[in-house]
């Protein structure tokens, strides 16, 4: 069965870039405008793997990562912070906050499949 | 990263989008308002634009908006404090990054210098000087590419001569940390990734794990070694842990170059240990397999935990795409549409036509499936129609910044109020009103606005007023600008129009023709030209692309008050609403939302006026009547009111009027066929149409029509209007 990936990002072009790359290698894309969109699908859909930007309007990515990991049902499921920020303070703050890891924007399409199947095989 | 040169129209359509969001939220930012949400709001643009941009390799792009968004991100964080002169910095920043985007969506190199002043003056914010440093994220990169060259390369050196086959025995030893599953990450899949690395011999430590009592469902109490015999270099055997490899967690040591097979008697070990790896993560497979495990976990945490795994086990339920409910459609498409719906009322009309003759009862079901047919299609037309309708509010976004720059210009203080930014109108009008509503605003400002000391003078406050608004009125938008400044110089107008051979000395003309002149073609009373206005290419123009779109403009003023512009159009520039008269053997369309009522006269209702007009009492008011066969010079027309139909028309604002007609046929929709397109420009007439039975009819223009029965009476005879340049002209020409 194909695996479901959760795109969260407030901008359209990078949502559909990863959507775009991660159909290529035969995952299903779901997409969400901001961390509060996020919660509403993952509500609705079957998600195997959330890849979600920081920087977002309504509810940024470390809250909806805060938000995930208090909600039994999404404790352990992979998300994957998207982000420019390459500084260690973010990261450190996504970690801290539950993150799986990490992608560096701008990604190379191979470099996101490989980490995408480095989190959820 | 050619498969995405695709996204890049997205890219460049959604920057543009970015680029206004920021550019608004700059404008409303100052030292005394710094909302945090727009400052968020700004900030995300740039980095959105920089994180697109980067993708499709836009380095100067990259660079540039990098720089901005780390000023922003100063901003943010309150460490760079909010200053005018911040703020014209970030204003210009959010111009040059939006030539960047410019250079790169039209693929031409970027000017050298584009970005050095903007850059350096962001720089200047930062504390720190000269050129711009490239950008951070690039920088680390290629550090971390760096470190990881260095890597390799001291694997390599440290490495004993490789066997026949170069595969190396490595020795992984794998310690994650407790809570490693509470990160979402999963061991299986790095013990995977292993084993499709080579041989792969894994070994699970139980040592650690507690009594069931005491085991915590969500801890890991596992740890691995394994020895894998590949090919692969360190880096690449270090990549599955890439998430995980906190000191001490994973240790990776070469045993040896050799090819031996590794020894295979642990094969049992590992097994056990794959089945440990899902039993201790409770949701492994993503509940579809519920284990006790699971279940205790969501009853410790309450009911709602359990809702929302019911919920997420419900996996048929549909939305797939949750982001925006709208799809993007080519235009082009769009027009073609309205074409055909334009098309079809045509054909519905001439099968009306041609029905209408058959012997009435017979044909009862047809009729009624007409009748239908008619409904349906105004509706389809509708709906079509709005498609292609937009909110004003983006053309007014634009303003704001217009008004900015022309203020800091002229030196004036200029607020700018908008209101009825949602009305919506056809996209070819939005589209169409930035010029003519730029020139307003400007000529407000620059004419109509006086100076900050000036207006303290006059007991006003120092701060200037545009009004921006939009309007439905009587199926037309009406948007309107005005002004608290000092009211069109009349004076100043006139003697600069006799000056100019505009109109000839002495001519005496009212307060409203006078207010009209500054809509002629070389009009300007600027004596010299500025930047902003003053090349007498204004208001003339304003007009013609008003007229062009099928809109009327007219002026209001007071001295010392203000003055308002007040633009009329329609709402969509393909399909009206119409009644069709018949005046002699003429075929005429009034469109039916000007149509008050139609009614026959008594005699007693008529008066003459001596040398004026004709009027009618009609509902208790006298209403000016304007014969239509004397204005148009038609032959064979009904001459007497009260034998003939009077139809009560009114357009915005300019009172009523009673057209005298011989018979009113019926309503219909008309496709509006533009007449200066296909003829030319005539006074009192709006557009043409095609009826049912193949014949061309004139689109009366109501507002246009009582502007000419204003000048000239209704018995003035045939009336050559189509030597009269313009409305607004008439005055003058009667002047002299």
């Amino acid at each position: 069965m194909k695996k479901k990936v959760l795109t969260v990002d407030d901008s359209r072009t990078m949502r559909e870039m990863v959507s775009f790359t991660l159909k290529g290698a035969g995952y299903d894309v779901v997409e969400a405008g901001d961390g509060q969109q996020a919660l509403n699908a993952l509500g609705v859909n079957k998600v195997d793997l959330v890849i979600a930007d920081l920087n977002m309007p309504v509810m940024d990515g470390i809250t909806l990562i805060k938000r995930m990991r208090a909600t039994p049902a999404y404790r352990t499921l992979p998300v994957l912070m998207l982000t420019t920020e390459s500084d260690d303070k973010k990261k450190s703050e996504g970690r801290s906050a539950g993150a799986t890891g990490w992608i560096v924007k701008p990604f190379d399409p191979a470099k996101l499949i490989s980490v995408v199947q480095k989190v959820c095989g | 990263m050619d498969d995405l040169s695709q996204f890049k129209q997205t890219y460049f359509e959604e920057s543009a989008e970015l680029l206004e969001v920021a550019e608004s939220g700059l404008l409303r930012l100052s030292p005394d308002n710094q909302d945090m949400d727009e400052i968020n709001a700004v900030f995300r643009a740039v980095h959105s634009i920089k994180g697109g941009g980067g993708a499709f390799g836009f380095t100067d792009l990259v660079a540039f908006a990098h720089e901005f968004e780390t000023v922003m991100d100063g901003v943010r964080s309150s460490t760079i404090p909010v200053t005018t002169d911040l703020v014209d910095t970030l204003i210009i920043a959010n111009d040059v990054l939006g030539r960047l985007i410019g250079h790169a969506q039209e693929n031409t190199p970027i000017p050298p210098g584009t970005t050095d002043a903007a850059a350096q003056a962001l720089c200047r914010f930062l504390g720190k000087t000269g050129a711009p440093t490239k950008s951070t994220d690039s920088a680390s990169a290629e550090a971390t590419s760096a470190t990881a060259t260095a890597t390799v390369a001291g694997a390599g050196a440290g490495a004993i001569p490789a066997a026949d086959d170069g595969r190396k025995t490595w020795c992984i030893r794998f310690t994650p940390k407790q809570d490693l599953l509470l990160s979402g990450n999963d061991p299986s899949f790095m013990l995977r990734a292993l084993e499709r690395m080579g041989e792969a011999t894994i070994d699970c430590d139980v040592s650690d794990l507690p009594s069931l009592d005491h085991m915590e469902p969500e801890n890991l109490y596992l740890k691995w070694t394994v020895q894998l015999l590949t090919d692969q270099t360190k880096a690449q055997i270090e990549d599955p842990f890439e998430f995980v490899a906190e000191e001490g967690v994973v240790e990776i040591t070469c045993l040896s170059e050799t090819a031996a097979g590794p020894t295979a008697a642990k094969t049992e070990t590992a097994s056990v240990g794959a089945v440990a790896v899902s039993g201790s993560r409770p949701e492994a497979d993503s509940g579809a397999a519920s284990g006790s495990g699971q279940l205790t976990v969501y009853s410790k945490s309450g009911e709602a935990g359990a809702k929302t795994a019911a919920n997420k086990g419900a996996g048929g339920a549909p939305p797939t795409q949750v982001a925006g409910h709208t799809i993007r459609v080519d235009l082009d498409k769009i027009d073609r549409l309205v074409n055909m719906v334009g098309e079809m009322v045509i054909t519905q009309a001439m099968v009306a036509e041609h029905l209408r003759d058959l012997p009435p009862g017979e044909f009862q079901e047809l009729l009624e499936g007409l009748e239908q047919l008619a409904q349906h299609t105004r509706e389809l037309r509708e709906s079509v129609m709005s498609i292609r309708a937009q909110p004003v509010g983006s053309v007014f976004s634009r303003m704001p910044r217009l008004v900015r720059d022309l203020a800091a210009e002229t030196g004036k203080d200029v607020v700018l109020e908008t209101s009825g930014e949602n009305t919506e109108v056809d996209k070819t009008v939005i589209e169409n009103l930035v010029d003519p509503l730029t020139h307003m605003i400007r000529n407000s400002i620059d004419h109509g606005l006086e100076t900050p000391d000036a207006r303290e003078a006059a007991g006003k406050p120092r701060t200037g007023i545009v009004h921006l608004s939009a309007q439905h009125r009587s199926g037309r938008i009406v948007i309107e600008v005005s002004d608290d400044g000092r009211g069109i110089n009349r004076p100043r107008v006139l003697e600069k129009a006799v000056e100019q051979g505009l109109v000839p000395a002495g001519a005496s003309l009212s307060d409203e023709d006078i207010d009209n002149l500054i809509f002629l073609p070389g009009f300007s009373t600027a004596d010299k030209v500025s930047n902003i206005s003053g090349r007498g290419v204004g208001m003339d123009v304003v007009r013609r692309n008003i007229s062009g779109l099928g809109g009327r403009i007219a002026v209001y003023s007071a001295p010392g008050q203000g003055s308002r512009f007040v633009l009329s159009l329609p709402l969509t520039l393909a399909v009206l609403d119409g009644m069709v008269i018949s005046v002699g053997a003429e075929r005429f369309v009034l469109p039916l939302t000007n149509i008050v009522e139609s009614l026959r006269p008594k005699h007693a209702d008529l008066h003459g006026l001596v040398n004026k007009c004709d009027v009618m009492m009609a509902r208790g008011e006298y209403v000016r009547l304007v014969y239509l066969h004397k204005l148009f010079g038609i032959p064979g027309a009904v001459e007497d009111a009260s034998k003939g139909l009077v139809v009560l028309v009114e357009s915005e604002g300019d009172g009523r009027l009673g057209l005298v007609v011989d018979e009113v046929l019926g309503q219909q929709q008309v496709v509006i066929k533009s007449l200066e397109a296909n003829f030319r420009r005539l006074d009192g007439v709006g557009a043409a149409t095609i009826l049912g039975d193949g014949r061309v009819a004139l689109i009366l223009d109501v507002a246009g029509l009582q502007e000419m029965s204003q000048h000239s009476g209704s018995g003035g005879g045939v009336r050559q209007i189509s030597d009269l340049a313009s409305p607004a002209a008439v005055p003058l020409l009667r002047a002299s």
